[in-house]
């Protein structure tokens, strides 16, 4: 069997049922003999940036390993603002990249890269293929690492002649690695002392990041918080673990998190982390976060322990194994779900004052389009069943802010990296893995440029993805630290040329609108979302509408300015 | 916090690339090197690192935490910690050696008990082995005479075993 074989029998191994990819000189031998298995769906991008984008909303919203098969050089270097978004968000994508022949490797060869010396800070493990014999256990653990432990992306890089080369193909069933052996089951101990400190808290809150979504913890959360009588807060990447229409969730925390949710934080007594870093949108101020709380933290990546705040109880262990441990410990010491209501109702009553006194507000105004109004009204029609994908910035938060997503894997946002262009080949990644739901990218009029080839892409496979633009001509998010921090000097963030939306739309085959009064909303999403077609909604909101609560970076979570 | 200087001992497959990665690793989160020493072990798929490193203990615990998760990485040990450890360095140091000086650097080399070991008219090798002072004390010393070059192996370091009744 080839190199090039053997990649294909491994993806099929593997259960790949979609790849995403752009052929190139140094990767035809795979192309080749893709061309020959039909069972392999390959969607052709436009650029390999949408490649790495795409397949990595493919993970986020199936929770399958996504798949990217790029060529040497520049195709290899194209991937890179992909595989960086996926590594911070803990996604597993498996990219291979072609490379030339292993003899002219250190050539400067036309088309050639160092790879994996490009990607070896942004991948959770890269190997370059070096000889025929070492490529199928590669190729297994490439998955096994993408897809275990704390996921990540795996690199492979594939020599021409590796490709052509031909060898035994001795796939592994299982493969283990003497030094890689994620933790997944809990101390108990730990967990015990985790109870205890619950059990003597009196303002608890718990906090939810993306790892409860990738361990699949959610219903176990749900539990944990029902039983307990929790105040739940989410992160940007934990949003969905939680219903956020439940009662007991108080929507995400941080720079844009809101004003009860952080000041739940900010005055709780025992602090519990599930699955978060508590990176530094979540954290404002280190020093004044969660000053008098008791800080349980539990994470399958024992360096995201301890790494950033103070620690009192770490719990090393898989999310839905520490959460199921705690569960049974709960239940084993009986006390009733009325202890903990009773327990816990002065702590929420407190929290219901700051619910109440500064709830998610905004004003309408006859003569602009809100932008929030645009997502409040787009949650209501589509009953939060929507998967949603965005681009970064105000757009972004918005999302975060008024759609109060339901279900995990429901929100496709590039988080860690805030990668402005993923949302759209995120979503056409997400759409390939969810035929049946209604996938929405939420874009703002300068993240839809980054990858607006993509259009191509989504019509050539009949992806009927609804993008919203909320238009307001600026790079929104940017133009509103300057006028809160820089004095209002708006260096560089207007645009004076944009394309016209609609037209853009129909020169692809797709569909578009555009929509400038706030009467136009709710018939203008009725429409798109009716369409079994690409539409672009092109809306134009407040050209200076900022997003509020909002710390400023580096103060303390409190400081939130709030309207 | 205070910062302090700690050795680690690590144990990497012995794969190309993994050197690299530490490397990256360090300066990628700003982390410092103070020495690093790579040699094979008995085993010819791992390499053993002897790394010195400093800062305080959230940034150490984090060092050791972040070398952990590279999967490359076998076994971390902070060898400080141990405390019962025994650390080695060895220098070549090439001296100048007028006759004036010949006499000095030959008592240096006795109480220190280095040895000589390449002699030419101007300038002499000489090899010391030591812990770290008792280089820098060997390194003080001859800096008078004047020395032409240090080439210095950085640390190596090993536990020693429990002394057990």
């Amino acid at each position: 069997m080839t190199g090039a074989q053997m990649v294909i029998e491994a993806l099929k191994r593997e259960k790949v049922e979609v790849i995403f990819g752009y052929p190139g000189g140094a990767v035809i031998d795979i192309y080749d003999e893709l061309y020959k298995t039909p069972e392999i769906k390959h969607v052709l991008v436009r650029h390999e940036q949408g490649a790495t984008h795409a397949a990595d909303g493919y993970a986020r919203s199936t929770g399958k390993v996504g798949v990217v098969l790029v060529t040497s050089g520049p195709g290899s270097t194209n991937t890179v603002t992909g595989i960086a978004t996926a590594y911070m968000d803990s996604i597993p994508i498996v990219v291979f990249t072609g490379q030339v022949p292993t003899k002219l490797i250190g050539n400067d060869a036309f088309q050639e890269v160092d790879t994996t010396g490009i990607t070896r800070p942004i991948t959770k493990h890269n190997f370059l293929v070096k000889r025929i014999e070492d490529l199928p256990r590669i190729l297994k653990a490439a998955f096994y690492i993408a897809s275990t432990g704390r996921p990540g992306p795996v690199v492979v890089d594939l020599p021409k002649d590796i490709q052509q080369a031909k060898g035994e193909f001795d796939y592994p069933e299982e493969i283990s690695l003497r030094s890689y052996n994620p933790v997944y089951d809990p101390h108990i101990k730990q967990v015990e002392k985790a109870y205890s400190l619950l059990e003597q808290a009196e303002r608890p809150v718990l906090l939810l990041g993306g790892g409860v979504i990738s361990s699949g913890a959610s219903n176990e959360a749900i539990r944990l918080a029902e039983t307990l009588n929790l105040p739940v807060t989410m992160t940007l990447m934990g949003l969905g673990s939680f219903p956020g229409d439940h009662e007991q969730s108080l929507g995400m925390l941080g720079m844009h998190g809101t004003y009860y949710a952080n000041m739940a934080v900010a005055n709780c007594d025992v602090l519990l982390a599930v699955g978060a870093r508590f990176d530094d949108r979540v954290t404002g101020k280190v020093d004044a976060f969660a000053p008098g709380a008791k800080i349980i933290h539990i994470d399958i990546d024992p360096a995201s322990i301890q790494k950033n705040v103070k620690v009192h109880v770490p719990i090393v262990g898989d999310c839905k194994r520490a959460l199921t441990c705690l569960l049974n410990i709960i239940k084993n010491a009986g006390k009733p779900k009325k202890y903990w209501k009773e327990r816990f109702k002065d702590w929420w009553e407190q929290i219901e004052i700051w619910r109440k006194r500064y709830p998610l507000s905004y004003k309408n105004d006859p003569n602009y389009i809100k932008p929030q109004f645009v997502i409040e009204k787009l949650y209501e029609l589509t009953k939060g069943e929507a998967i949603i994908a965005t681009e970064v910035g105000q757009n972004q938060m918005w999302t975060a802010q008024y759609y109060k997503f339901k279900y995990p894997r429901t929100l496709i946002t590039s988080g860690g990296l805030g990668t402005m262009g993923f949302g759209f080949p995120a979503a056409i990644g997400a759409k390939m893995g969810n035929p049946d739901k209604l996938v929405i990218d939420i874009a703002g009029d300068g993240s839809i440029q980054m990858n607006i080839q993509e259009l191509a892409t989504a019509m050539e496979q009949r992806l009927p993805i609804k993008i919203i633009i909320l238009n307001n001509g600026y790079l929104g998010m940017v133009r509103q630290w300057q006028e809160l921090f820089y004095g209002k000097r708006y260096s560089h963030v207007k645009f004076h040329v944009l394309p016209d939306f609609v037209k853009l739309a129909e020169a692809y085959g797709a569909a578009g609108m555009k929509i400038t009064k706030p009467q136009e909303v709710e018939p203008a999403l009725k429409k798109i979302l009716s369409m079994d077609t690409l539409a672009i909604l092109d809306v134009h909101i407040a050209p200076e509408e900022d997003v509020f609560p909002m710390v400023p970076a580096g103060k303390a979570t409190t400081e939130m300015i709030l309207v | 916090m205070e910062e302090k200087r700690h050795t680690l001992s690590v144990l990497v497959e012995n794969t190309p690339g993994a050197l690299a990665r530490i490397a990256g690793l360090f300066s990628g989160r700003g982390f410092n090197i103070d020495s690093l020493c790579v040699a094979e072990t008995l085993d010819p798929t791992l390499s053993h690192l002897t790394l010195v490193t400093h800062g305080d203990e959230f940034i150490i615990e984090q060092i050791i935490k972040q070398l952990r998760r590279l999967i490359d990485v076998y076994k971390v040990v902070n060898v400080t910690e141990e405390k019962d450890y025994v650390e080695r360095e060895m220098a070549l140091i090439k001296v100048r050696a007028e006759k004036d000086y010949r006499e000095e650097i030959f008592r240096i080399c006795e109480i220190f008990r280095c040895k000589i070991v390449d002699v030419s008219p101007r300038s002499y090798i000489i090899e010391v082995t030591g812990d770290r002072e008792k280089l820098q004390a060997v390194i003080e010393l001859l800096k008078p005479i004047g020395i032409k070059e240090i080439a210095r192996t950085g640390i190596i370091a090993m536990r020693r075993e429990k002394k057990s009744s």
